[in-house]
């Protein structure tokens, strides 16, 4: 509430100085107008996104049982710090090597926070390496937190987390001698990887860790597929913080994820049906089009 | 200078290829050269071409244009929301305070959410909407029966709230072929950028640095 004055003010300001805005880059309210009429489409689907993300939300927080199917691959992760605590090994976990504003390190600091938790039940040594200096701080976050969560705040430690190198060769060269070295008994990738994605998954291979990975990036996904023991493909990785949480907001929005896919479906099979019998498909098409 | 750089290159190049045989003392020098020197690039690069190009260069030219009396309005905006990024920015050096630490919070939920709500609409904009539409095919060309069914089955493959048994379970097992082999193409291609991109290294070891072989 003490800040919903100045964030009103703020707003304020902003209002006042949008015909000056507008003025300055060389184009009247008139000409461009407050909206752009032609991306309605975008906004249509985004509404009823959110509606059913918040329908979900809400049935998850009244307590109603929301199925989610099994993920192959998420179950092994207690399996996997489990198989490192009896080894008295580390357990890698790499968020992906791209910065905090792309989803797929979200999701990664989400599963992170799952695998926390189970490594401070365990009491079972985690490392996780990062890239970038944003990176680093939610994951110490998001680890401290689960620290925190499970009651073992004094295991804590900060230095699991740690920044390596901001290239990404460089960094994937420190984790591959990281791997060899201390040989982790669970890798755990995931987020979004790129050109690195083999040498990682290849090197932890070599040293007879046992490796989940996850990923959205569909080019390095044949990799993770080739010399993992699990793999999250697309979706799934997003899917994973929900299944492994069952936290109502995150399934919320894995349920409206799924009402979407039906509606598309549905959209799909309508529009192919009306473009191969020439029944209104231009029209059809038109609905979709983006400028 | 040039021929140090070019020796240092190969011999942090073999270094490297070390690796392959097993973890060495040679490979563990590359692995920490090439580690700080990216870490002192990184300082380098962030100060020039964010700190100065994206912050201090642009409120300087803002204020200059503003005292102008070029849309003052404008450009006073223009540099309070430069200070805003600025200041959260800045907001992360609390983390070396633990008492303050909790602060560092603020810049991080603010990119989060920012990222979340522009991601929401950018591939919407960007990439669903248009996918849907590429995908209003007619279905008497044999080659867009591919593009139908491969759509639809890897859908249902990435549908969660059912069980994948029965019709579904078939259906989605099709998605997965259909998966596998996009990941099948995926994978060669990529494994034959690799080869060149080692073709090349090699080409640097043999011409450029030990001159063993003359350039055709």
């Amino acid at each position: 509430m003490r800040l919903a004055r100045p964030v009103g003010l703020l707003l304020l300001l902003i209002l006042l100085l949008i015909p000056e805005l507008l003025a300055a880059n060389g184009a009247s309210s008139v000409e461009t107008g407050w909206f752009r009429t032609y991306r309605i489409n975008a906004v249509i689907v985004a509404a009823v996104f959110s509606a059913a993300v918040l329908y979900y939300t809400q049935r998850a927080r009244r307590g109603d049982k929301l199925f989610v199917r099994k993920i192959a691959g998420l179950d092994e992760v207690e399996d996997a710090v489990g198989r490192a605590t009896e080894m008295g090994r580390p357990v890698l976990f790499i968020p992906g090597i791209d910065e905090i504003d792309k989803i797929d390190t979200l999701a990664g600091l989400s599963i992170l926070g799952r695998v926390a938790l189970i490594t401070a039940r365990y009491e079972t040594p985690l490392y996780v390496p990062v890239r970038y200096p944003m990176v680093l701080a939610a994951a110490q976050e998001v680890v401290q937190q689960s620290y925190i969560t499970e009651g073992r705040a004094d295991s804590y430690n900060q230095d699991m987390v740690c920044y390596v190198a901001g290239e990404q060769f460089a960094y994937t060269a420190t984790v591959n001698g990281y791997m060899m070295r201390e040989r982790p008994a669970a890798n755990i990738m995931m987020g979004a990887f790129y050109a690195e994605s083999l040498l990682l998954a290849e090197t932890g291979n070599a040293a007879g860790s046992i490796q989940i990975a996850g990923t959205a990036q569909p080019e390095q996904l044949p990799f993770f597929i080739a010399a993992c023991d699990y793999t999250l493909m697309g979706e799934e990785l997003f899917a994973a913080s929900a299944y492994l949480s069952h936290e109502p907001l995150m399934l919320g929005g894995l349920k409206g994820q799924d009402f979407m896919k039906v509606l598309i479906i549905a959209a799909i099979l309508v529009g192919t049906f009306m473009v191969t019998t020439h029944l209104g498909g231009d029209w059809m098409r038109s609905l979709f089009e983006v400028r | 200078m040039e021929i140090l750089g070019l020796w240092l290159a190969g011999f942090f190049t073999l270094s490297l290829f070390s690796f392959l045989y097993k973890d060495n003392p040679f490979y563990g020098l590359a692995e920490h050269v090439f580690a700080g020197l990216s870490a002192g690039y990184e300082v380098g690069l962030v100060y020039h071409s964010v700190i100065l190009q994206q912050l201090v260069d642009p409120i300087s030219q803002h204020w200059v244009n503003a005292t102008a009396g070029d849309h003052p309005g404008f450009h006073i905006m223009k540099i309070g929301f430069l200070l805003f990024a600025g200041a959260l920015g800045v907001l992360m050096f609390t983390r070396f305070f633990p008492k303050a630490s909790w602060i560092s919070r603020y810049p991080l939920a603010f990119v989060m959410g920012n990222t979340a709500g522009i991601y929401l609409m950018s591939e919407l904009h960007g990439r669903l909407i248009p996918q849907i539409a590429g995908t209003f095919v007619n279905l008497l060309n044999p080659l867009n029966l591919i593009i139908f069914f491969g759509v639809l089955t890897t859908l249902i493959y990435f549908y969660f709230s059912k069980e994948h048994t029965g019709l579904l379970g078939g259906t989605a097992r099709v998605g997965i072929w259909f998966i596998m082999i996009a990941f099948g193409a995926h994978f060669g291609y990529t494994v034959m950028g690799r080869i060149s991109l080692l073709i090349g290294q090699v080409q640097f070891i043999l011409i450029d640095w030990l001159k063993l072989i003359k350039p055709g």
